[in-house]
């Protein structure tokens, strides 16, 4: 051991986030003290975000298995079976806390970060998805912030060359402080070529490779896991700086040296670095490595092991390769004029052994450090349910339904996002069938007839509402948008973003989506094969809304039989599946119109849901639609308006409800959609409907006119497409204007 | 090439390339040929009938776009294979890359609008005196996608004259109808142009993707027309 080892020292601990009971376990596990690089390791492998010690309790109780399931959370990705020989792989990760500090870095690394994931797993990235949270946008300051995020998730996505096809916009003052930057990335792979991070091989070589390590990022894992406050918003030397270039080279490198078999492991350095790659690799090898950080590619010189092991600096992979195999793994990422150097070895004892100028700098056992974790049953204590919002809205003084349309379609959160998408290169690839602004982006699958379809959501107003029935929304919304394209949902990837867990109101919002997270997934046989928990997202004491973004993949059997969202031909005969309610709790239109964000989130019926899922995907295969739009934020009125937008097409529709207009057009009960059909499939689709037990009701027809809604003869909304695309159209760049 | 064998086409793999592969896979799928990638660092182009300059980033874009490509080893035989009358498409960055390397007349800067663009956009064919444009009327209006940073083509007065006096227009911004409107033009481009040719036509550069519109099942097969116009041209050449 170094005989510099400090002493340990409650300021120490304090400045690593490790509490006194940690260090006694980390006593009791070494047999005496650790030193300073030591202390180091403990620290990133034990924090929240590297150890899920807050969480891991509850996310047991997610279902993680099923037919098509190749490989659900524990590796870098989920990867869930296709067919035609084929696993789609996909992960969803947040980058929320180094977005707030430096928003074009923090978005940018993201992206790369969770495509790493995706690639050492054999796979070929395909698409990009960024679900998105920011604070009140008439805050100056969000406006460098969206424009941050946005310029870095295109800066890396573009570069790289990889789809960003789609993801979500919300804004809320809840997040004024602290942001939610969450990417999801997938691939595809042929299923004998997927990877696993496993170290074995007594003897076999490790790898380092990709960009070499610099001083940046150091306690990135930490800073994930606390609190902002206004000091720690000035910690710019923990965010890392991503470059697309050295990631591209290093993903054709990567699946070059895949595509042979001298490769026996692989992991990405992400969070916490070199600890954690090569920490867990052997942990789920259970074999130990002896690594000889002398020989570690450096950006400086005098770098000391302590920031070796704990640098995030991005585009790095580290590698096991069989022994005397190592000279063709080497060529490769050479040849690509990447950074590679053999750093060690694999060996037969679990344990860790750090070697630095001819001294053992730290001296390990792997398990006390991953599998071993603390894990923390936290207090935690659950809201009262609300009580119902009905018949308590006076909704005499609200303006009317065409006045209130309109608002909503200016209102931040539902207005048109093609000034964020327009800067995401959304084609290259060449596979997106349908990208933004659909319910599900669709992409078809070269070389097979299929295609998937691809979405991010979560409503955080119905989360603070209900963590339960929130979480379940969340996945039934995103069931609900992969099968409008006609797609059958496959499996869901997480991103549970929450405050800090160490407040028992928070514990009980985690524990209550997981929960809603749980049951829906059951019911709708999508479960989980991959995600990542982001805590400690408050400020100042303020913590966001609970927003676990569920990320789903769907299947098209064949995609040319998707369906578009938008209205296709005059004189459709256009239909509304489901039942509507009185539902205007945590509506958009209850908040942007009346300026109330209160009540009950709507109530979910996850048999309905699963009964409308399985009868648009038989509409779809039947190719009976023309098109299929989910309802949800805003209502049918801004579904209908959505669906009328992208080809100006209006319609003529008349209903016949019992409840007052404004409820009728602007509640957000689910599960509900509008769909479109040529004239004369009327009883096919009322069959088909009748068959899976929904509900539907026949509104009136597509016409050249305009958006024109009647209620019992009474019409109660009549807009020209052109305002509505104006109007939708407009409001994101002026909003962004104020600061341009 | 002898009638009937299929067009053997070359497309040159820079670090930071990234519509390489859809350049293959559009003209495997649109023209049936037998098309290769070329690295950067070779000599050998393996005696094609087309070379394309693809997408991408080519080397981080981190000097200029298209800056350092033309430096590469290859770019000596892309020269060569020009000026023996070789045809050369260029795109987007491939467009970059032709400009920097003096293969194409103007220069690409950023955006007016000074950000990354995707979107479909309009083009009016303005010449059909190309390899890419043989099959086309002059005044056809094709939608193609942009995807870029670094559109804005621009020339000094003396190169401008020179291009006009030699038809090297090759498309145009325009509406839906093709008419140039101001609100065609994504990136501020000098009078609407969105790709020009040499002077001897066989080189040709563009901003617009063509390969990412190859195919009805992607919404828009307007792209594969460029690359039929070369094949039918190719049997008409060796016919």
């Amino acid at each position: 051991m170094g005989a510099s080892a400090p002493t340990i020292t409650p300021a120490l601990l304090a400045e690593h986030k490790l509490t006194s009971d940690e260090y006694e376990r980390i006593l009791a596990a070494l047999g005496r003290e650790p030193n300073l690089v030591e202390l180091g390791i403990f620290s990133a492998l034990w924090s929240e975000h590297c150890s899920y010690k807050s969480s891991k309790v509850f996310l047991r109780d997610l279902p993680t298995k099923g037919p098509r399931v190749v490989q659900g959370p524990g590796e870098n990705a989920g990867a869930v079976d296709i067919g035609d020989g084929l696993a789609v792989v996909f992960k969803m990760e947040s980058h929320n806390h180094p977005s707030f500090i430096e928003p074009y870095q923090g978005a940018a690394t993201g992206v790369g970060g969770i495509l790493r994931d995706v690639f050492t797993m054999g796979a070929r990235p395909i698409a990009v998805l960024d679900p998105l949270f920011f604070g009140d946008p008439s805050a100056p300051r969000m406006h460098g912030l969206v424009d941050g995020v946005v310029r870095g998730v295109g800066g890396y996505g573009n570069c790289i060359g990889i789809p960003t096809v789609g993801g979500s916009t919300f804004f809320h003052p809840s997040y004024d402080g602290n942001i939610l930057v969450n990417v999801m990335a997938v691939g595809l792979v042929r299923h004998e070529r997927i990877f696993k991070a496993k170290a074995s091989g007594i003897g076999n070589p490790v790898l380092y490779a990709g960009s070499k390590t610099g001083r940046d990022g150091i306690h990135g894992a930490s800073m994930a896991s606390d609190v902002f406050d206004d000091e720690k918003a000035q910690r710019r030397p923990t965010v890392q700086v991503g470059d697309p270039f050295t990631e591209k080279l290093l993903l054709e490198a990567v699946l070059e040296v895949l595509e042979g078999d001298a490769v026996v492991a692989i992991q990405d350095m992400g969070a916490a670095g070199l600890t954690s790659s090569s920490f867990e690799m052997c942990a789920r090898g259970d074999v130990g490595m002896r690594l000889d950080l002398d020989r570690v590619p450096m950006r400086e010189s005098g770098m000391t092991p302590y920031e070796l092991m704990l640098s995030e600096s991005q585009e790095r992979m580290l590698l096991v390769t069989k022994k005397g195999r190592e000279r063709e793994v080497i060529e490769v990422f050479e040849r690509w004029g990447l950074d590679v150097a053999e750093i060690g070895e694999v060996t037969a004892e679990p344990r860790m052994v750090l070697l630095f100028r001819g001294e053992v700098a730290a001296d390990l056992p792997v398990a006390p450090l991953v599998d071993e974790a603390p894990v923390y049953r936290r207090p935690w204590t659950l809201a009262e349910p609300l009580p119902p919002l009905e018949g308590a809205i006076d909704l005499s003084g609200a303006p009317d339904e065409t006045a209130a349309l309109l608002a909503l379609l200016a209102s931040p959160n539902l207005c048109s996002k093609a000034w964020i998408w327009r800067q995401y290169d959304r084609s290259v690839r060449t596979n997106t069938v349908a990208g933004p602004p659909g319910d599900a982006a669709v992409l078809r699958v070269k070389g097979t007839k299929k295609g998937l379809a691809l979405t991010a959501d979560v409503n955080p107003r119905y989360c603070f509402a209900d963590p339960m029935r929130g979480a379940a929304h969340a996945v039934a919304e995103a069931a609900l948008n992969v099968a409008c394209t006609g797609a059958r949902p496959l499996a869901i990837t997480d991103c549970l973003n929450f405050g800090n867990p160490e407040r028992p109101e928070i514990m009980g919002q985690l524990a209550a989506a997981v929960k809603g997270l749980s049951l829906a997934c059951r019911a709708l046989e999508t479960p989980v094969v991959s995600g990542n928990v982001s805590l400690y997202n408050e400020t100042d004491g303020e913590s966001i809304l609970p927003t676990p973004t569920v990320g789903m993949v769907g299947l098209l059997e064949d995609v040319a039989r998707a369906v578009p969202h938008a209205f296709r031909a005059e004189h459709d005969v256009v239909a509304l599946l489901g039942e509507t309610r009185d539902e205007l709790g945590r509506s958009e239109y209850l908040a942007t119109v009346l300026g109330r964000d209160e009540g009950p989130c709507p109530l979910l019926d996850l048999l309905a849901v699963r009964s409308m899922v399985d009868l648009l995907v038989d509409l779809a295969a039947d190719g009976l639609l023309s098109s299929a739009h989910d309802v949800s934020d805003g209502g049918l009125a801004v579904a209908l308006a959505e669906a009328a937008m992208p080809n100006s097409l209006g319609a003529d529709l008349n209903v016949e409800t019992a409840l007052l207009p404004a409820i009728y057009l602007f509640s957000q009960s689910a599960p509900r959609v509008v769909v479109s059909f040529p004239p004369g499939r009327e009883r096919a689709v009322l069959e088909a409907a009748r068959r899976h037990g929904v509900p539907t009701a026949f509104l009136g027809r597509v016409s050249r006119g305009g958006l024109r809604v009647a209620v019992s003869g009474n019409v109660v909304l009549d807009v020209p497409v052109s305002t509505l695309t104006k109007v939708s159209e407009e409001a994101f760049g002026k909003m962004m204007e104020v600061t341009e | 090439m002898s009638s009937g064998a299929r067009p053997r086409v070359s497309v040159v793999l820079f670090p930071g390339s990234n519509c390489d592969h859809d350049a293959v896979h559009a003209v495997e799928t649109a023209i049936g040929a037998d098309a290769r990638l070329v690295w950067h660092d070779g000599t050998d182009l393996g005696r094609p009938d087309l070379v394309v300059l693809p997408g991408g980033f080519s080397y981080g874009d981190y000097l200029r776009c298209g800056a350092l490509a033309r430096f590469s080893p290859v770019m000596d035989s892309v020269r060569d294979f020009a000026a023996s009358g070789g045809p050369v498409l260029g795109i987007c960055n491939g467009f970059q890359v032709l400009c920097e390397a003096g293969l194409l007349p103007g220069a690409l800067l950023a955006n007016s609008g000074q950000r990354f663009l995707c979107q479909d956009v309009h083009v009016r064919v303005e010449t059909i005196r190309t390899p890419f444009t043989s099959d086309l009327t002059k005044g056809d209006v094709l939608r193609l996608p942009i995807a870029h940073g670094d559109g804005n083509w621009r020339a000094e007065e003396a190169t401008w004259d020179d291009v006009v006096a030699h038809d090297q227009v090759v498309f145009r911004y325009c509406d839906a109808a093709g008419e140039r409107v101001a609100s065609a033009n994504p990136n501020g481009s000098h009078d609407d142009v969105a790709g020009v040719c040499n002077r001897a036509r066989n080189v040709v550069g563009l901003m617009p993707h063509p390969e990412r519109a190859s195919e009805e099942i992607l919404g828009n097969a307007d792209g594969a027309r460029l690359f039929r116009s070369f094949a039918s041209g190719l049997l008409g050449r060796s016919a």
